[in-house]
């Protein structure tokens, strides 16, 4: 079994409301978005978990708390089983070579006054990865080299604006290989980009991730893609985990009753498959004040009755790493 | 009665022998953005028709000219954009040469509505819905009452699924997706025949975009409507459409009903787009795209706009158009490559 590089143990995040100073002065009550709530996670070397669900689940937040770009309101990151949850910034330094993430917009990542070869170098520069001019220039050269931004000696001049929208997902990529990291979050990379260069970023993503052999975290919306890409995939709502899985045990053997929602409101690219059933009615509820009980059960077509909406669902374990979180599968309520 | 008679005289008259006509038909539209660095081919020769009740997909990268196509029907261009060449008939009129007052009375929302991309942010936030709608109704239709437009919405609401005594809400008081809704209850204020929705798909989440996509293909049978749909997302027309056509770079490289299309795509940029999209259910195989990005619309490249990017392309490609044929009955193709 491969080792594992990143764990969560029941993270979560709540971002405080600003109140007005009259609702401050009467209510004690803080207000805050529950944007991650309680979710546990880990990815082995080499593995890639698509972490997949509707806008406003806690996607975002999750990638960033995993590279602790944000401190976590409370659980526990553990990084190769060394607790990373509360370190400072000087204590961070050191990881952060083995911990990167690739952005959702390549037009807004990338500084428009640095060339490719200043963006891909700095952060050989700043974490002092590199020992001389020449070792960095050979790093950036393999790297741009794996990106098939080449020749490099081409590229390292160019600006931002000069590249494509896929070029400069790819610097934005080797940008974050370029440390030759462990671990890699990339949100939502391929979402800006047209539907005819999509695939050759993930294929490309994926031959670093290979050729690296690292962590690789997928955040997206898109199911479709997540089957394709990733080993496992891991289904939020509200803040919450409902199932995780290999990616063939979502698609085809969904339990949750979220997920198997999810699957059958994907649109299929054939026509010989015509099928629009939509089995849930209205919206992600505001992770402000989410449901009591199981989040999902005021949308639920299976709801079974009052325990949904009063005990929180257990995280139970299907066997073969598949996780559920859902009262129609615990032993103790069917009974 | 009496106007029923002018208009079927008046359609006798243009069709003599009765020919059959569809409801929109467009042909050679050539639609250019004049700019400082020179005209931007965003439409080129395009023809298409659509008939009573059908609906018809329009695929295409960003910067196509997807959205241009609509914003000509309607002939709502920017100031820049102009109509160089073409004829756009909806029944018998020919929307490109009627005046401004004429398509604000007898085309747009009357016959032609159009649902804008991003309706979450189309709607202004400082207006209640109601008052939106009665204006878009009173615009087009002013011989209607305030009280009557207001009965009207309350029927459409409930059509689109949203409780009427919603309509005098801020649109901020409403969800994505009922936004979404309001919106179409809007476009179908004035009981076009035509509705095109404009990536109706994008900007909500795959739940809420499955019940819009649901809602549309229902008013599409309940009101015999027609519809063109216009997105990147070649699933969502396999699920709602009946024909499809392939834009690229102002053209439209391919247009035939989407089975054929999906099962037996002709030219090779149909062939890439529809390998580039995922399937869910189907086995797990090795996405294919397609090298390169679209080409500069100010400058499009000579003969085929795709050779740059083709892997079948000929030196002919480089040199001549391949013309728009119909290879077999409704599938147009142009490329080279095929019927040779």
């Amino acid at each position: 079994m491969e080792e594992t590089i990143i764990r969560a143990e029941n993270i979560k995040k709540w971002f405080p409301i600003k109140t007005g100073f009259f609702s401050s002065l009467f209510s004690r009550r803080e207000i805050s978005v529950r944007a991650v709530d309680g979710i546990n996670l880990e990815i082995r070397k080499g593995e890639i978990l698509g972490l997949a669900g509707e806008s406003g689940s806690g996607k975002t937040t999750t990638g960033r708390i995993l590279v602790r770009l944000i401190e976590p309101t409370s659980g526990k990151i553990f990084f190769k089983n060394n607790d990373i949850t509360h370190l400072d910034e000087s204590g961070m330094k050191p990881l952060r070579q083995h911990m990167q993430i690739v952005f959702q917009d390549p037009y807004e990542s990338l500084n428009p006054r640095m060339t490719v070869g200043d963006i891909v170098s700095e952060p050989l520069k700043v974490l002092g990865a590199a020992k001389n001019e020449l070792e960095i220039e050979k790093k950036v050269y393999t790297v741009l080299e794996d990106a098939e931004l080449s020749p490099p000696q081409e590229f390292i001049f160019r600006y931002p604006h000069e590249l494509s929208g896929g070029q400069r997902q790819r610097v934005a990529t080797a940008r974050a290989f370029v440390l030759n990291p462990e671990f890699v979050v990339a949100d939502e990379p391929v979402s800006m980009l047209d539907v005819s260069i999509r695939a050759e970023i993930l294929k490309l993503m994926l031959s670093l991730v290979q050729k690296y052999q690292t962590a690789f975290l997928y955040i997206t919306h898109d199911l479709a893609l997540a089957r394709h890409i990733c080993d496992r995939i891991a289904i939020m709502y509200l803040g919450k985990i409902m199932e995780q899985g290999t990616n063939e045990q979502i698609v085809f053997e969904p339990l949750h009753p979220y997920t198997r929602a999810l699957i059958a409101a994907v649109p299929i690219p054939d026509p010989s498959s015509k099928r629009i059933d939509v089995v849930i009615k209205g919206e992600i509820p505001s992770p402000v004040n989410p449901p009591s009980g199981c989040r999902f059960h005021t949308r639920c077509p299976s709801y079974i009755g009052n325990i949904c909406r009063e005990a929180e669902p257990p995280l139970l374990d299907m066997g073969n790493r598949h996780l559920v979180t859902c009262h129609l599968y615990d032993s103790k309520v069917k009974s | 009665m009496l106007k029923a008679y002018i208009t079927l005289y008046s359609y006798l008259k243009q069709n003599p022998e009765g020919k059959h006509m569809p409801l929109l038909e467009v042909k050679n539209l050539t639609t250019y953005y004049s700019t400082r660095r020179g005209p931007v081919h965003a439409v080129e020769n395009i023809s298409f028709s659509i008939e009573k009740a059908e609906a018809m997909g329009l695929a295409g990268e960003s910067g196509c000219g997807k959205t241009t196509i609509a914003l000509s029907l309607l002939r709502i261009l920017p100031w820049n954009g102009k109509i160089v060449e073409g004829r756009i008939s909806l029944g018998d009129k020919d929307i490109t040469k009627m005046k401004e007052d004429e398509l604000r009375k007898e085309i747009r929302w009357t016959g032609i509505s159009l649902i804008f991309q991003g309706a979450m942010n189309a709607l202004n936030p400082v207006y209640r819905i109601e008052d939106q709608i009665v204006e878009a109704i009173r615009t087009h239709e002013p011989h209607v009452k305030k009280r009557e437009a207001k009965e009207r919405i309350a029927k459409l609401f409930e059509m689109v699924g949203i409780e009427p005594s919603r309509a005098k809400n801020y649109p901020h008081e409403f969800s994505g997706g009922m936004r979404q809704r309001a919106m179409i209850a809007m476009a179908l204020a004035c009981n076009p025949s035509l509705l095109i929705a404009d990536e109706p798909g994008t900007a909500l989440d795959v739940i809420v975009q499955a019940q819009v996509l649901k809602l549309i293909s229902e008013l599409k049978n309940r009101l015999s409507l027609s519809i063109i749909v216009i997105t990147h997302d070649l699933s969502i027309i396999s699920e709602t459409c009946d024909k499809m056509a392939i834009m690229y770079a102002g053209k439209i490289v391919e247009l035939g009903d989407v089975m054929s299309l999906f099962k037996k795509p002709l030219h090779p940029y149909t062939q890439g787009l529809i390998s580039a999209f995922p399937n869910l259910k189907a086995k797990k195989q090795e996405m294919i795209s397609i090298p390169g990005s679209p080409p500069n619309l100010l400058n499009p490249p000579s003969g085929c706009r795709f050779h740059p990017r083709c892997s079948h392309a000929m030196d002919g490609c480089v040199k001549k158009e391949p013309a728009f044929v119909e290879i077999s009955p409704g599938h147009y193709v142009a490329c080279h490559l095929v019927g040779r």
